[in-house]
């Protein structure tokens, strides 16, 4: 185990965790306003301080965990699900008219900048978590398709799938059978780092007021909403960004763990 | 070179159109009739037919996009349902402020990130590597419209170095308009930098473990030398796509920071245009945006070709 | 006094152990090679004599270049003496060049460096050096990237670049090992043709025995780190004296004795075979070319008969196996297995594929890292209608194992708990398992030492006696398939130029190709000293 890995994981952890006892929990209820305890800074009751409207600032960074993390998750799930399989279907299908299609596709998901088409989407379809997610979760099609193309591309190649080939086995089958598994290891530290991606374009959307709608609570929401006060109560504006690097940091540090832990290659040298 | 210059237009060509097929559908498909927006609730069937057919919305779907099209090529991007004014005067002024912006903040972010990265790279597992990568650690994770408002909290507020929002304009002298987007383009800009400076580490790591890198040491070079003769250059291309997307990046990220400082450029457009459903102004500013992608991603891969002499060769 | 003299050197990396009390002399104008298995510790041995070590590496001990020990020289002044007295040729010829450099601005790059002179001046210096080592002006100008020059050229011009300052002494790190045998002599021509024009001492560090014997000297064998023995090549050669050389030696001439041959019932027919690739479109819009990788193949292997084809890279024997293996389609002509087409219509047929399996070269990447050894070698059950299971499977397994010399209990493990020679091991163990009538060894003990590469070679003659095996041996290295083969196909350009019996191609070869590849391939002599 290395650093990386164990403060990523302890911050992603932790983060998580927030999300899940806020189900059950929270220090204060999130909803309830109280204008008498307004723009509280960081007390003893009110540890990360109150907004403008008195409510507990930690109990909504609780309840915004959940927002972000699940928008995330299902983004990546989707760019998992789908990029994937297309990236195997298209490094099996090497060279051909189908690997093609597929590759100048995800070339053309790229040359759209990414935040304006999210944009276009939530704004046309709609401001909400699922358009936010649908918006986010597209953009992550071509970079799994990509990644794991690549990595089956070299993987055809090499001789025990020849071997495979020689056992009479489809393309499909070998695809599932071996491509997959030797390429899990980078589709994992792949995900880690879409998924902070994703987190953070959450947080952009939400922003700019086309995320996750009132009365969910999102990070990128109390953001927007500290920015007029940022000189009266900097502490509003502080703790959601805090929030969001951690939780960044936290899963950048994990992927980087987890991409030397899992590396065979380094392993080896390592020990 | 011809055949490798050619392949790369055509495909810029057929990015196109399919791009602006997709946003075409996208806004077709978008709830909301803009003449009934126009007009509010209370509006005459009459008056709506007037309006739409003034503003073309009674064509058939492919003379309309047809329409569109030519009208961009020409360089006539329609007019603006709610300003009544052409889309391509709107265009042109906001692009003086949205692409300094982004130029600005590349230029930022390459001037940041080549030194860092190259600095880490040299001294790979040392103190000033694990410094500077904690920093961009650090960097990545910060996102930038957070970052733009702390900037305006400690530069603006505090310390009244710059103003909190707002573009002079550059009829007020060069000095005086990048002074007002320098917060901006420095929020921009340093989670880029930090993208880049880790892309320029690993990409130079990756050539420092090349056998020729071994043979410039044989004849002599020293380890600076061989990093400065022969792993830079090699280095570049990776680092080529990388500033190509940041730049698609930078654009699009200028949408969030625009607002942030209440910067008149596309991305307020944008947004002022999708809150008035004035689609066709977002429909060509998405159109100029993806063209300015492409074209930059065209440019990239020239630069591939200037850079490496075997792409020269080859198809 | 010597030119260089390594005293007592050790060496260790992160506290691994690689070099132990090495010591050794090479003269002003003398060669000397350096020989050994994998871990011997040759390379490192080179590279601490440029003293261009990894990262965290210790040592203790001298390396004396006349009379300065380079262990104590700043790195500054190591720079200076690097290029300018002594230069260094390494193995990979493809990658060692800059790719976005040109050769001439490389070569004159190790003038510029070290001396006070011209742009002009040394890109001269670099034509004049180019043209000695074989890439005269202007056919090879200097204008040229690396990716326009054959692996043999790149090889000519990074000894010019070692050269171009006429250094007191060269090592050459296995610069042929990477080369075919045609090339691989003339690049040993030249370098011994350097070492004598300018008295140049010159390290030469190869695996190769037979290299080893023609060109060196005096000769240093190493294992594990330690120099066992070291001598005049003539007097070595004939008076070896350390266990471990005489190993070493006798393995490389390893012969074995094929069981006589009865059958005569064809088994695999090839018949008029071509295969064409695509090449990229010549103008945009044209039609895409084409390349004949294999032309107008035809032969027959009989059951029982064990066939060898041998060629130099890009003679299109890989591109046939892939062919006969049903992998690719080919254009023209018809290949059976037992009377029946390896390939109908667009598929390839299972039916005819079960009669034949493969052994690859790599022992490295011929195995799934995640599967253990039992699910590797069963998976050409696949093949089968109705796979053995359950403790028929097992015994399956077992038989399979012990007939290649490993234990039933090698079926639990991964692939990275073997060595290179137990993995081929496997990989035979995996082409036996179905019963196939023909097995193809794809360079299958290229990759591997000389001594386990005499086990291996053992083993294939064993299980000839064993499991009536018939097979067809794919080898770029004509001593192997000139003791495991009984006929020979020689393979040129896509076209097979010669076939034959194989004692009699290799004593009396009729096509000049083959002529010329024999002649080419450097023999060792016959050795008393040698003990199998």
């Amino acid at each position: 185990m290395n650093r990386n890995l164990i403060i990523g994981s302890l911050l992603s952890a932790l983060f998580l965790l927030a999300a899940l006892v806020s189900f059950i929990w929270t220090p204060f209820d999130y909803t309830a306003l109280s204008i008498p305890d307004r723009l509280q800074s960081p007390n003893g009751t009110h540890i990360l301080g109150t907004d403008h409207f008195g409510r507990d600032i930690l109990s909504l960074i609780m309840v915004g965990a959940r927002t972000s993390i699940a928008v995330a998750l299902v983004a990546v799930g989707i760019g998992m699900g789908i990029g994937i399989p297309l990236g195997l279907w298209a490094a099996a299908r090497r060279g051909s008219l189908i690997d093609e299609v597929i590759m100048r596709g995800n070339d053309l998901v790229f040359a759209f900048p990414s935040l304006v088409i999210a944009i276009l989407i939530t704004a046309v379809f709609g401001a909400g978590a699922i358009n936010a997610i649908i918006a986010i979760g597209i953009f992550n099609i071509p970079v799994f398709a990509r990644i794991t193309r690549g990595a089956a591309l070299s993987l055809w190649e090499r001789e025990f799938i020849l071997a495979a080939r020689v056992a009479g086995k489809s393309a499909a089958r070998i695809s599932v059978e071996h491509i997959l598994p030797n390429v899990t290891n980078l589709l994992i530290v792949q995900g880690t780092i879409q998924f902070s991606l994703g987190i953070l374009a959450e947080a952009g959307l939400s922003y700019v007021g086309l995320g996750a709608q009132p009365p969910i609570p999102s990070w990128g929401r109390m953001l927007a909403d500290a920015q007029t006060m940022v000189s009266l109560a900097p502490h509003m504006a502080l703790m959601p960004g805090f929030a969001i690097i951690l939780t960044v940091l936290g899963l950048n540090l994990m992927g980087d763990g987890l991409r030397d832990y899992l590396d065979p290659r380094l392993r080896r040298t390592r020990s | 070179m011809i055949r490798y210059t050619l392949k790369r237009l055509l495909s810029l060509v057929i990015s196109l159109a399919v791009a602006s097929v997709v946003i075409f559908t996208v806004i077709e498909v978008a709830p909301g009739d803009p003449a009934s927006f126009m007009l509010g609730l209370n509006a005459q069937p009459e008056t709506l037919a007037a309006l739409r057919t003034e503003l073309g919305l009674d064509a058939s779907k492919l003379e309309r996009y047809v329409t569109w099209i030519t009208g961009m090529l020409s360089g006539d991007f329609g007019t603006s349902y709610t300003y009544r004014t052409p889309v391509a005067d709107m265009v042109t002024q906001r692009m003086w402020v949205s692409v300094p912006l982004a130029v600005y903040a590349l230029a930022l972010s390459t001037v940041i990130a080549f030194p860092a990265g190259i600095y880490a790279a040299a001294r790979r597992g040392r103190a000033g590597d694990v410094g500077v990568m904690s920093a961009t650690q650090l960097g990545v994770a910060i996102p930038n419209f957070w970052f733009a408002m702390m900037l305006v909290l400690l530069f603006a507020i505090k310390l009244r170095w710059f103003s909190a929002g707002g573009f002079v304009g550059w009829d007020k002298g060069l000095f005086a308009g990048l002074h007002s987007l320098t917060l901006p383009a420095i929020a921009l800009a340093l989670p880029q930098a930090a993208i880049l400076a880790r892309v320029m580490r690993s990409a130079l790591l990756d050539v420092l473990g090349e056998d020729f890198m071994r043979t410039a040491r044989a004849k002599g070079l020293t380890a600076r030398q061989a990093l400065w003769r022969h792993g830079l250059r090699n280095a570049m291309i990776p680092v080529l796509t990388i500033i190509g997307l940041q730049f698609s990046f930078l654009l699009a990220g200028g949408i969030i920071i625009e607002q942030v400082f209440y910067l008149p450029g596309l991305g307020r457009l944008i947004f002022q245009s999708i809150s008035a459903r004035d689609l066709i102004v977002v429909e060509s500013v998405t159109m100029l945006l993806v063209f300015a992608v492409i074209f930059v991603n065209f440019t990239v891969d020239m630069a591939y070709a200037a850079v490496d002499p075997r792409l020269r060769a080859r198809t | 006094m010597s030119l260089l003299s390594i005293q007592n050197l050790t060496l260790s990396i992160h506290s691994f152990d690689i070099l132990h009390d090495v010591s050794f002399n090479i003269d002003a104008g003398e060669i000397v090679a350096i020989t050994g298995e994998s871990g011997s510790g040759k390379s490192m041995t080179a590279l601490a004599a440029m003293q261009l070590l990894p990262q965290g590496a210790q040592t203790t001990g001298r390396v004396m270049l006349g009379d300065d020990d380079l262990t104590q020289r700043s790195e500054a002044e190591l720079c200076a003496m690097r290029g300018n007295d002594i230069g260094m040729v390494f193995q990979e010829p493809m990658t060692a060049l800059n790719p976005v450099k040109t050769i001439g601005d490389q070569v004159a790059e190790t003038i510029l460096i070290h001396e006070k002179t011209t742009k002009a001046e040394a890109h001269k210096r670099a034509a004049d050096t180019l043209t000695r080592v074989g890439l005269p002006q202007p056919r090879f100008p200097l204008s040229r990237f690396p990716h326009e020059l054959s692996g043999g050229q790149r090889q000519r011009v990074v000894i010019a670049m070692a050269i171009a300052l006429r250094p007191r002494l060269l090592i050459a790190d296995e610069p042929t090992t990477a080369l075919d045998v045609t090339t691989q002599a003339q690049i040993l021509e030249l370098l011994v043709k350097l070492a004598r024009e300018d008295g140049m001492g010159l390290m030469m560090i190869t695996h190769d025995l037979a290299v080893v014997a023609a060109m060196a000297d005096r000769i240093i064998v190493m294992r594990k780190g330690e120099v066992v023995e070291q001598g005049d090549t003539a007097r070595l050669l004939h008076d070896m004296q350390h266990p471990y050389t005489k190993m070493l030696f006798a393995a490389s001439s390893h012969e074995v004795t094929l069981p006589d041959i009865t059958a005569t019932e064809p088994l695999l027919e090839v018949k008029n075979v071509c295969r064409d690739y695509r090449t990229p479109r010549k103008t945009l819009f044209g039609k895409p070319g084409s390349f004949r990788a294999v032309n107008n193949v035809s032969f027959e292997l009989k059951r029982g008969e064990r066939l060898g084809l041998v060629g130099e890279s890009g003679c299109g024997k890989s591109t046939l196996t892939r062919a006969l293996l049903g992998l690719e389609p080919i254009e023209e002509g018809s290949i059976t297995l037992c009377g029946e087409p390896v390939f109908t219509g667009t598929k390839p047929n299972l039916a005819v594929r079960r009669h034949m399996q493969v052994v690859f070269q790599d022992p490295y990447g011929s195995f799934n890292p995640r599967h253990r050894v039992s699910r590797q070698i069963t998976e050409p059950f696949h093949l089968l209608d109705t796979p053995p299971t359950g403790a028929e499977r097992q015994q399956v397994i077992d038989e399979a194992l012990i007939a290649v010399g490993l234990t039933p209990a090698d079926a639990d493990k991964y692939i990275h708990e073997f060595s290179g020679g137990q993995r081929q091991r496997i990989a035979i163990a995996r082409a036996l398992i179905i019963r196939p009538d023909l097995i193809l060894f794809d360079e299958a003990v290229s990759a591997l030492d000389v001594s386990v590469r005499a086990q291996i070679l053992d083993l294939l003659a064993e299980l000839c006696e064993t499991h009536n095996l018939s097979y067809l041996f794919i080898s770029h290295d004509l001593s192997v398939v000139r003791t495991i083969t009984d006929r020979v196909l020689v393979m040129k350009s896509g076209e097979i130029v010669e076939q034959g019996q194989t004692e009699d191609v290799f004593t009396n070869p009729q096509h000049p190709y083959t002529k010329t590849l024999i002649e080419a391939a450097p023999v060792l002599p016959d050795l008393k000293g040698a003990t199998t």
